[in-house]
């Protein structure tokens, strides 16, 4: 373990989010704020049915009204043209749809208002084709098909591992549980909606300007489109303007963008196409709802024997990220807990509902869910105190899960220790008030789902002691800016605000797999550090002659170079930087830097290190249910997280208060309803969203394990926020009012339901 | 329809030719080039348009620009200082991480300021209400809340 350095400058401080000075001042611009000269709106028009074949598209009015540049249909688009993760789906639709969020046609117009007009004038002839919404009754032989040429809707998919025996861990166990779970769609509600412009140079080279967690991997997507469209050696520039929240929802490319792309080759000109609220309800992917069967069973001292778990997700129509998901369940399946047997099996279905995609967590939350409610259950069989009981199977450092992992640093017991001190202290017990806690493993040191978990980046210094950094990595709001300063500045002997971080523009900003996985400050960070390192040495080495000093005994710090104790040999460093450049055979002050980890793809058997270290937290919470309305208020929530250590902890509270509102959505309230396919609620009206009315004081003590390989010790912490509140409510319940609920949301209406079973 | 209408916005005395059906954020946003009040609905759900109006914070997705003839306006482009100085309210945010990706932030800056010119001692719950209707995604309000307390209690008018 590293030792927590104390006598840093930058890294360790509260620094304020480094553009938030011009978003409080409304200047950021955002996606929806980009005018360019000769710009035309594009939209999109959607199917009338969740299953049906089209039979006939007619444009011709909305060809000929005053105003439309261009049209599309499905015959429009190049055969190549597929998105997603298994390139099952066009950006526009031909023949068939099968999901009410199907694109049908679009329009590029010189306003927003002709180009729905020109929607509206488009007439399609549907054959409705019976739907199928529901994923067990889409396994069976005789269900209707979403994709015919597949022969079923279960998708061929690998998700499937046993390590150890299950079967002879069963038949040791003293205790055994045995329950299924299930988890619904919710949506990632970024403020700022969807949207894309795209245009087109003199040489068919591609701008696009987008929300995108992924510029490198979208500008390879964006590559291969133009290639469909016969556009072969071009260029395609992927421009972030600021985003307006991401949560995993812009970690794949959309139709939105392709159709923008489409449009703008078209009809020559700027196509601007961005969505509407209800459009982003409708028409961008959710989380994976989940369908888990989970038996866990012990040993007559607690001891965790065995796990198994079935798991069936709907994955909708098409198929993106969401798919994957079980890639990442299978890290607390096998990894949170000590536990040598365990089974595991996903199998993901095709329905007519709508597809998902990665949102915060990444199939985290739903298989957190199962397991710790679950774990609740088996400890009060047991007959042992929910938290001792964890405290028996908790995670070690040093550990080797089943699958592979190495633990590096664990602060389990640290978090256990401090949520039980937090929820025990006051703990008077009440009637219809219960206290339940959740742990949760993620990956904390990036995470190795592509052949490369790299991040470039690029580094320079002026005459004038500024730096500007030009990174592969993603800002969406979460702070990765402040966390490259901060490391940058710390290293260099600069300030935060001295840094100008860049991570906007493909053109000039080197590679990257994406802001996903929790991995920035670990994997970006790391990068940063790299280039600073090696410019660090470059300045100490020119600082050496001119301050004639041995470079190992000068110190950058406060904008200054010097020999501590010797006020002879002290200089600001942009005086420095000035006669670096400014000499006979002068050099420039720049570096670049890849960092990709030493971390390991799953490989058989899903066997594998996918990450260089791994972050545990514990939340723990105390409920009062009201047993005549099933309602659940929150009167203390603690969340605890292993964080490594803290680049910024103003921002890292953040993140944790964030994920933590947002899981309380996931576990009481959020729920997009869907009814035969079709979204029901499209609207925050509907779509019950925690506001500052249910705001609740979260305490969220921050605790430092430093990690040898993380920047300055950190580990990731975007995703950790959200994934064990969902169990710790649903077990605090359970303490509350004795009733279970498997089925999240927990609505006001589960709880009343079940307290009534119980009644009888 | 079009009719002509004058206010103050921001200070300075403005007359505009507007379409009846357009609203005062359409108005803002894409004839005057305000761009700083955000559209996260359109539906007076979000509160990411809020500006003020005549002192009362309001969802300028549902205001018709004609409504606004004689009113004095106030936008998040307004409040800080020509010398650049932030308004209490906007440093407060910025001080205190009340702003993650900012997209509610103007909207959410302009609801906590009408509220502590309305009422400079408002406590903790009268915030959380005057601030339910700005939703956040991002950081489950709880340094937005803080951000407003701490520019309530720093006199966070001006």
């Amino acid at each position: 373990m590293n030792e927590l350095k104390s006598d840093l400058s930058v890294v360790g401080k509260r620094i304020p989010k480094l553009d938030a000075s011009l978003k409080a001042m409304g200047r950021a611009e955002y996606i929806q704020d980009i005018k360019l000269p000769g710009m035309v709106y594009g939209k999109i028009l959607y199917s009338s049915y969740a299953h049906a074949n089209i039979i006939k598209i007619d444009t011709s009015k909305a060809v000929a009204l005053p105003g439309v540049h261009a049209v599309l249909t499905g015959e429009d688009i190049p055969g190549k043209m597929k998105m997603g993760f298994y390139k099952d789906n066009p950006p526009i639709k031909k023949g068939k749809v099968c999901s009410f969020r199907d694109e049908v046609a679009a329009v590029a117009a010189k306003s927003p208002e002709i180009a729905r007009k020109a929607l509206s004038l488009i007439e399609i002839e549907y054959e409705e084709l019976e739907g199928i919404f529901d994923p067990e009754k889409a396994m069976k032989k005789d269900s209707p098909l979403v994709h015919e040429k597949n022969k079923t809707n279960i998708l061929k998919l690998p998700w499937k591992l046993h390590y150890g025996d299950v079967e002879k861990a069963g038949e040791k166990a003293a205790f055994t549980v045995e329950d299924r779970f299930s988890t619904t769609w919710v949506t990632h509600c970024c403020l700022g909606t969807s949207g894309a412009v795209a245009l087109f140079d003199a040489n068919d080279n591609l701008t696009i300007y987008t929300n995108t967690q992924i510029p490198s991997l979208a500008q390879k997507d964006f590559l291969e489109a133009l290639k469909a469209m016969g556009l072969e050696n071009k260029r395609a520039r992927v421009i972030k303007p600021v985003i307006g929240g991401g949560f995993g929802s812009k970690l794949d490319t959309y139709a939105y963008e392709h159709i923008a792309i489409l449009l703008a080759h078209k009809c020559r000109k700027p196509v601007k196409l961005t969505f509407d609220r209800q459009e982003e309800f409708k028409a961008t992917s959710t989380r994976q709802p989940a369908i888990i069967d989970i038996r866990q069973g012990c040993d007559k001292n607690g001891k965790l024997l065995f796990r198994d778990i079935k798991m069936i997700l709907d994955n909708g129509a098409y198929t993106s990220w969401g798919a994957t998901t079980p890639s990442v369940m299978m890290m607390p399946v096998t990894s949170l807990y000590r536990v040598k047997n365990v089974r595991y099996s996903a199998k993901c279905v095709y329905t007519n509902n709508t597809y998902s995609q990665a949102m915060r967590g990444y199939g985290n939350p739903q298989a957190t869910f199962a397991i710790e409610s679950s774990m609740d259950m088996l400890a009060e069989k047991a007959g042992i105190d929910p938290i001792e009981f964890r405290r028996i199977n908790r995670n070690h450092p040093g550990d080797v899960t089943p699958q592979k992992f190495k633990i590096t640093t664990c602060g389990l017991d640290l978090c256990l220790d401090t949520v039980e001190k937090e929820l025990k202290e006051n703990n008077i017990k009440q009637k219809g008030v219960g206290i339940g806690i959740a742990s949760l493993i993620h990956v904390g040191g990036g995470a190795r789902i592509y052949k490369s978990d790299g991040c470039g980046a690029i580094l320079k210094m002026d005459d004038y002691g500024k730096v500007d950094i030009f990174t592969g990595g993603t800002d969406m709001g979460q702070g990765l800016d402040n966390i490259t300063a901060q490391i940058v500045a710390e290293e260099l002997g600069l300030f935060a605000e001295d840094i100008n971080v860049v991570h906007t523009d493909t053109d000039v900003c080197p590679w990257d797999v994406g802001a996903h996985a929790s991995r920035s400050t670990f994997v970006a960070g790391n990068a940063a550090l790299g280039a600073a390192k090696k410019v660090k040495e470059k300045l100490l080495e020119f600082g050496s002659k001119i301050l004639d000093a041995d470079p190992g005994d000068l110190v950058l710090r406060d904008r200054l170079i010097f020999v501590p104790g010797d006020n002879e040999k002290k200089m600001a460093i942009d005086k420095l930087l000035r006669k670096a450049h400014f000499s006979p055979g002068g050099t420039m002050l720049m570096a670049d830097f890849f960092y990709d980890p030493d971390n390991e793809n799953l490989g058989k058997e899903f066997k594998g290190n996918m990450s260089m270290t791994y972050t545990f937290g514990v939340h723990g919470v105390r409920v009062k249910v009201d047993v005549e309305t099933g309602k659940v208020e929150v009167l203390e929530y603690v969340a605890a997280h292993d964080v490594g250590r803290a680049i910024n902890p103003l921002l890292l509270e953040g993140q944790v208060y964030g994920g933590v509102v947002m899981g309380l959505g996931y576990a009481l309230t959020e729920e997009v309803v869907h009814k035969k396919g079709k979204n029901m609620n499209a609207n925050f009206r509907d779509y019950k969203l925690f506001t500052a009315k249910d705001a609740i004081k979260i305490k969220a003590p921050v605790l430092e394990t430093p990690d040898k390989d993380g920047p300055f010790g950190a580990k990731g912490i975007g995703e950790p926020g959200c994934v064990p509140t969902a169990p710790a409510i649903a077990n605090a319940i359970y303490d509350a009012v004795g009733v279970r609920i498997y089925d999240l949301p927990i609505t006001p209406e589960k709880v009343l339901a079940a307290l009534k079973e119980k009644n009888n | 329809m079009a009719t002509n209408i004058s206010f103050i916005l921001n200070g300075d005395e403005i007359s505009y030719e507007v379409k009846d059906h357009w609203t005062l954020l359409h108005l803002l946003r894409e004839k005057m080039g305000l761009i700083g009040t955000k559209e996260g609905c359109g539906n007076g759900e979000c509160g990411a348009c809020t500006v003020i109006v005549d002192k009362l914070a309001i969802n300028s997705c549902l205001y018709l620009a004609v409504e606004a003839d004689g009113k004095t306006i106030e936008t998040i482009e307004g409040l800080a200082s020509s010398d650049g100085t932030l308004h209490p309210v906007q440093q407060s945010f910025v001080d205190n991480g009340g702003i993650q990706c900012g997209f509610c932030s103007p909207g959410m800056i302009m609801s906590s300021k009408a509220l502590l010119d309305e009422n400079p001692g408002a406590d903790y719950e009268q915030i959380k209400h005057a601030l339910a209707g700005n939703i956040c995604r991002c950081t489950g309000y709880v340094q937005i809340l803080e951000s407003v307390e701490a520019a309530r209690d720093m006199g966070g008018q001006k």
